[in-house]
């Protein structure tokens, strides 16, 4: 992990002061939009880690993502827990449960068969919440009550009130970033670096390589728990389409979209993949279609996402050392 | 159980397999042979069946539909290879996945703009509609057998087909070393094609077959293409052989799953897999990577 350049630095607090400001300036859709927005980008943030950083492209990253919404639901019908303080420690610890669960059958495949055997299991988790009445099938399941902020009586904030959501989405945000980096950063973070680029040699050199794949696949679960618990709470339902394999191929489509194993680069294609498909739903009925071909455009003209664009590359650039940046997957297949 | 139950049930799993195995062969030779993970694959399933529907109600005949529909699908194969699928033969499987998601979504849309959103059955043809009976409460469709025998046609013909002719000589050669085919100056920029198309076909040819049986609908291309990618996991991707056995697996495991744990019916398939893959990652037939 190597430190932001100063103005890829300067560019991305000028982006977090817009956030800051946009619920003042825009109409309530839009805000409820961003959020949407900010959301998606913490999924997408949250499988980076796995795809950019630790070259395990999963497509079942949704399970966790649909696996927090359906935690939040149950915790709050079955034991009538509405505390955020509870709640989302507790979705999350079920979620880096499960993910060690998953990541423990998957992390034995590799390359083409990890892809499949995440989808799988993610399609398993799908078709489990939509043929169990407890879970409400394909309808899903309402939740009632946004989580409440509430310390010993005294409410800090306020999540029923859509801006305060809009914000409590942002520093979501923002703290994962930060989280992420700082996970990157670390003696941990550097074994991750050396999986990606030598995974035997990294053997060779005495580290037990799953062990380290396996915890950063729960970080990762974990993290698109966060997204799911915010985007449950948002909607207020979760339903079977927040596990689909819909939801996973769309993750993948952004951190490509916005550029693998930068971290910010998702949050970017996140805000510009579903703003893209809020026009293109706006003009036809058939909008898939279109976002179909822009897939396809943006694999084989800008593999290497918006992050790559020579505008940010050379923001990236400019700072004291000038090494290039580190690519994180190289061009071959692993079969 | 009683024995009759247990037979119709049996036919029921060996039929299942076999569509799973026209499907799942197609991914894995394409896999084996290409290099390439096709998602899309389903989509073929969908055309296939939606074809069959489209000129069963034209032609009035599923035979005529399915005569047609054929060589359709094998043309529509060979134009994804060449104006998509073709660009992807170096590049990392992340990209094989995101380009072929972008295919789905371009091939559900445009069912949904041609056929719309609605159920359509497919009615069997009425040379085939009798149903044999077994006991007095218990009878078996000839439709059914008919799948299954036209499966094993298609299967023993790909057997030959791979063991017996040229361009089978010159697909266990591409599947083995794809450099030294072409240094050995075949055309494997056309072999590629005619593979593709023809996995393509083959799964059309399987959504042709099951249309009268599981009708036609929106997504129906997407249930087939996991099912078939457990398939292939289990039995070891490029492996024919292995494909062939994991779909027999499946086709029973899913059958029989849904016989004896209806409440579980959908997991038992996934929880199948899990345990081969704790036994073998690799797949039953596959090879351990290096």
């Amino acid at each position: 992990m190597r430190p932001l350049s100063r103005p890829l630095l300067v560019l991305l607090l000028v982006i977090v002061a817009l956030l800051v400001a946009f619920p003042q300036l825009a109409e309530r859709y839009y805000v409820q939009l961003a959020t949407k927005m900010m959301i998606m980008g913490i999924f997408a943030m949250s499988l980076d880690l796995l795809v950019g950083y630790t070259r395990l492209v999963s497509l079942g990253h949704a399970a966790f993502f649909g696996l927090a919404g359906y935690a939040l639901a149950v915790l709050q019908r079955d034991l009538g827990l509405v505390s955020l303080w509870t709640t989302l420690p507790l979705t999350l610890g079920i979620c880096a449960l499960v993910a060690l669960l998953v990541g423990a059958l998957a992390i034995r495949t590799s390359g083409i068969y990890f892809i499949m055997v995440t989808l799988a299991i993610a399609q398993m988790l799908y078709y489990f919440a939509n043929d169990t009445r407890a879970l409400g099938g394909s309808d899903g399941m309402f939740i009632g009550a946004k989580p409440s902020a509430e310390v010993f009586g005294l409410e800090l904030f306020d999540l029923k009130n859509r801006v305060t959501f809009y914000y409590f989405a942002l520093g979501a945000l923002v703290a994962s970033f930060f989280l992420a980096r700082m996970v990157l950063a670390s003696l941990f973070g550097r074994v991750i670096d050396a999986i990606r680029c030598n995974e035997p040699r990294t053997r060779a050199l005495g580290f037990t390589t799953w062990r380290y794949k396996l915890a950063m696949f729960a970080i990762a679960g974990m993290l698109a728990g966060l997204a799911g618990y915010i985007g449950a709470a948002q909607d207020g339902i979760v339903n079977p389409a927040y596990l689909s394999w819909h939801q996973s191929g769309q993750a993948l489509v952004i951190v490509i979209l916005g550029g693998m194993g930068t971290l910010y680069g998702p949050v970017v294609g996140a805000f510009v993949l579903i703003a893209l498909e809020d026009v293109a739903a706006g003009i036809t009925e058939h909008w898939l279609l279109f976002i179909g071909v822009f897939v396809i455009a943006v694999v084989l003209l800008l593999p290497r996402g918006i992050a790559s664009l020579p505008i940010v590359e050379m923001l990236g650039r400019l700072r004291r050392g000038g090494t290039p940046p580190p690519r994180p997957i190289p061009e071959a297949g692993d079969d | 159980m009683d024995v009759s139950t247990f037979l119709v049930q049996s036919l029921n799993s060996v039929q299942y397999g076999f569509l799973l195995f026209l499907v799942a062969s197609g991914l894995t030779l394409i896999f084996g042979i290409l290099g390439v993970i096709n998602l899309a694959h389903g989509s073929f399933f969908m055309i296939g069946a939606y074809l069959a529907h489209w000129l069963a109600l034209k032609t009035g005949n599923l035979f005529v539909a399915i005569a047609l529909g054929l060589p359709l699908s094998f043309l529509l194969g060979l134009a994804v290879e060449r104006l998509a699928i073709g660009f992807l033969y170096a590049r990392d499987h992340l990209y094989q996945v995101l380009l072929t998601y972008g295919l789905i979504l371009i091939f559900n849309e445009l069912q949904r703009i041609l056929w719309g959103n609605d159920v359509h059955g497919v009615p069997t043809p009425a040379a085939l509609s009798a149903s044999i009976p077994l006991t007095e409460a218990q009878s078996y469709p000839v439709y059914r057998f008919f799948i299954s025998l036209a499966c094993l046609g298609v299967a023993a013909a790909m057997y030959l087909v791979i063991n017996r002719t040229k361009l089978g000589m010159l697909i266990r050669a591409g599947a083995s070393n794809r450099e030294m085919v072409e240094l050995l100056g075949f055309g494997v920029k056309r072999l590629y094609a005619v593979v593709f198309a023809l996995g393509a076909a083959l799964t059309a040819f399987a959504g042709m077959l099951s249309a009268p049986v599981n009708s036609v609908y929106p997504g129906m291309g997407e249930h087939v293409l996991i099912i078939s990618f457990v398939v292939v996991v289990i039995g070891g991707l490029g492996s024919i052989q292995g494909a062939f056995v994991g779909a027999m697996l499946i086709g029973f495991v899913d059958t029989f799953g849904k016989v004896f744990l209806p409440e579980a019916a959908s997991l038992s398939v996934y929880a199948f897999m899990a345990a081969v893959l704790l036994w073998r990652p690799q797949g039953l037939f596959g090879v351990r990577p290096a």
